[in-house]
């Protein structure tokens, strides 16, 4: 350590406050919309079901393999046969029919995500929780499509497995998107 | 703050018993200090530790081990990513997976990175503790710097969830190169500025220096590890004394105290900044092309066995026990966290002084509850 006189310390302190006086604010207010943080990319918000727009209808087929692998629980899907599946408008047999995510006990650890074979499941860039009853985190299937497509929208979101995940029926294309 | 009234066995003076805590904001977390004065001096100190337990080493039991690592980001919540690997190195060491070499990089940068917010974080609140309120905007200013970089690579600025076993879970942005470099100027920068702004000052010194002293011997008796330890004079760390990861491939010094005293153990930390400051730097440049993750199946089941790690977190050694049953959950897994050790070594460097300084000897030991208590 280094042998100061007495007010020496105190006068560097003093230094690096009046340095810092003629800076500009690097604060970001939080409430206020264009005042916050912009979010990167790789965000973890809530998670959020994606929309398949070539045939209109979510990604989830509900397969329940994030529903078994979430560490606490937080989420439940039903699956039920695809009504465009048998007017072969899609590729996909299986489709959702209800999905809850509590969204007040999921702890954002994108779990969901990485186990999900369908590129279904999406950490949204959704954040703000606060509700006024206790109950009004477990979020049905609306609206976490509704997540899902302002993160889609947001980001330009795409399948990581375009041609493996997509439900444009494949054998006799006549496919023609609808969207 | 109650206050009780008890005859002393000390003294024929009376001795007050002062509770401090468990809500009290000098400390760090929910825990409760019960303190014997002699007017203003302090005769004997009684910590109370429990009021966050959750339980965690017992609900691993119950988890698969990829969803043990969201359990283990909450174990020391300031330095998250540095627990991760903590399990991650348990689970690799009992499989014998062989982690590649990019992600062996990405996983000290990012650990460094995490040591120096946790420092900074300490070093803002520390200064709060010894009664300045500015050290602490510019620990924050700083610690924030490095959460942004953990935001654009991990998703989240503290439970990460990204190191995984085998790896990371993705690979790094491609501007990660060009941010970290920026970063580590800034921090540079910051870390002087944040130590010419309080080390030298001589109302910081006159509260520090000397008080709650302990030797290294006693440091050593007490299980104290990590900057507590070294600012006694002992020279371990983990990273040098019984190298894990990759950093024996990296040249860094280990910054010692003499005395053990608060300002010694704040000091420690500020110079351990500077050296992570040098790591990162020579990880960055030495950074491979390739995978980041070993191939590990989906769901875990490594053979039976036991297995110990231990690394150094920001607060010091801490240890994985992991004893495997061959099924897909662990059989036991039992964690020795640094600040739960250093907390007992309070007791011994309180003895003797003021009670004004319990808060500046309880903060210089840095303690995070999620840990304490588990
Ligand atoms: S989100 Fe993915 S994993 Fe979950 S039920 Fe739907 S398809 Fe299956
Ligand atoms: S992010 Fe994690 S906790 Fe939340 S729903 Fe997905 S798996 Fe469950």
């Amino acid at each position: 350590m280094k042998i100061h006189s007495p007010v020496v310390g105190f006068m560097n302190g003093l230094m690096v406050t009046i340095r810092s006086t003629l800076r500009r604010p690097v604060t970001a207010e939080y409430p206020a919309v264009e005042k916050r943080l912009a979010l990167s990319n790789r965000y973890m918000g809530f998670p959020a079901l994606t929309w398949d727009y070539d045939v209109e209808e979510p990604y989830c087929t509900g397969c329940m393999v994030c529903v078994r692998e979430c560490p606490t629980q937080c989420m439940s899907a039903q699956m039920k046969d695809n009504p465009k599946h048998e007017k072969d408008l899609s590729r996909r047999r299986k489709i959702i029919e209800s999905f809850e995510i509590n969204l007040g006990r999921c702890i954002l650890c994108g779990i969901c995500v990485d186990v999900c074979n369908f590129d279904a499941i999406e950490m949204s860039h959704e954040y703000e929780l606060s509700k006024y009853q206790r109950n009004a985190n477990r979020v049905g299937l609306n609206q976490l499509l509704d997540m899902g497509v302002a993160y889609q929208n947001k980001l330009g979101w795409t399948p990581k497995q375009p041609q493996k995940n997509s439900g444009v029926p494949l054998p006799p294309k006549q496919s023609e998107d609808s969207s | 703050m109650q206050v009780h009234q008890q005859v002393s066995e000390h003294s024929d003076a009376i001795d007050l018993m002062v509770n401090m805590g468990p809500q009290h904001p000098s400390t760090h977390g929910v825990f409760r200090l019960v303190i014997w004065v002699d007017g203003e001096r302090i005769v004997k100190v009684e910590p109370h530790i429990g009021y966050l337990h959750r339980g965690s080493e017992k609900i691993c039991e119950s988890e698969q081990y990829n969803q043990i690592v969201t359990l283990f980001d909450r174990l020391d919540y300031v330095g998250n990513l540095n627990s991760e690997l903590a399990f991650c190195l348990a689970v690799e060491k009992l499989t014998e997976t062989a982690v590649p070499e990019r992600a062996e990089y990405i996983r000290v940068i990012l650990c460094e990175l995490n040591r120096i917010a946790s420092h900074m974080l300490f070093y803002g609140v520390y200064g709060l503790d010894a009664g300045a309120t500015t050290p602490m905007l510019y620990g924050f200013r700083e610690r924030e710097r490095v959460q942004e970089l953990f935001e654009s690579v991990t998703g989240a600025r503290m439970m990460h969830n990204y190191i995984r076993i085998g790896g990371v879970k993705e690979d790094v942005p491609d501007d990660f190169h060009k941010n970290v470099l920026a970063l580590l100027d800034h921090l540079k920068g910051g870390v002087d500025e944040c130590d010419s702004l309080l080390s030298q000052n001589e109302m910081f010194l006159a509260r520090t220096k000397g008080v709650g002293i302990i030797n290294g011997e006693d440091a050593l008796d007490y299980g104290v590890t990590g900057p507590a330890l070294r600012a006694s004079g002992v020279i371990e760390d983990v990273r040098v004394t019984d190298p894990y990861s990759i950093y024996d491939r990296f040249d860094f010094g280990i910054p010692v105290g003499s005395n053990g005293d608060c300002w010694d153990r704040y000091y420690v930390r500020v110079e351990e900044m500077r050296e992570s400051i040098k790591i990162v730097e020579q990880a960055i440049s030495n950074i491979p092309k390739g995978e980041i993750s070993a191939k590990v199946r989906r769901i875990i089941r490594p053979p039976a066995g036991e297995v110990f790690v231990r690394t150094e977190s920001p607060r010091g050694d801490l240890g994985v026990f992991l004893v495997s049953d061959g099924s897909d959950k662990p059989y036991r897994v039992k964690v020795r966290p640094p600040s739960f050790a250093n907390l007992q070594a309070l007791e011994h460097m309180l003895e003797d002084t003021y009670i004004a300084d319990a808060v500046l000897v309880l903060g210089s030991i840095d303690i995070i509850m999620g840990e304490v208590d588990r």
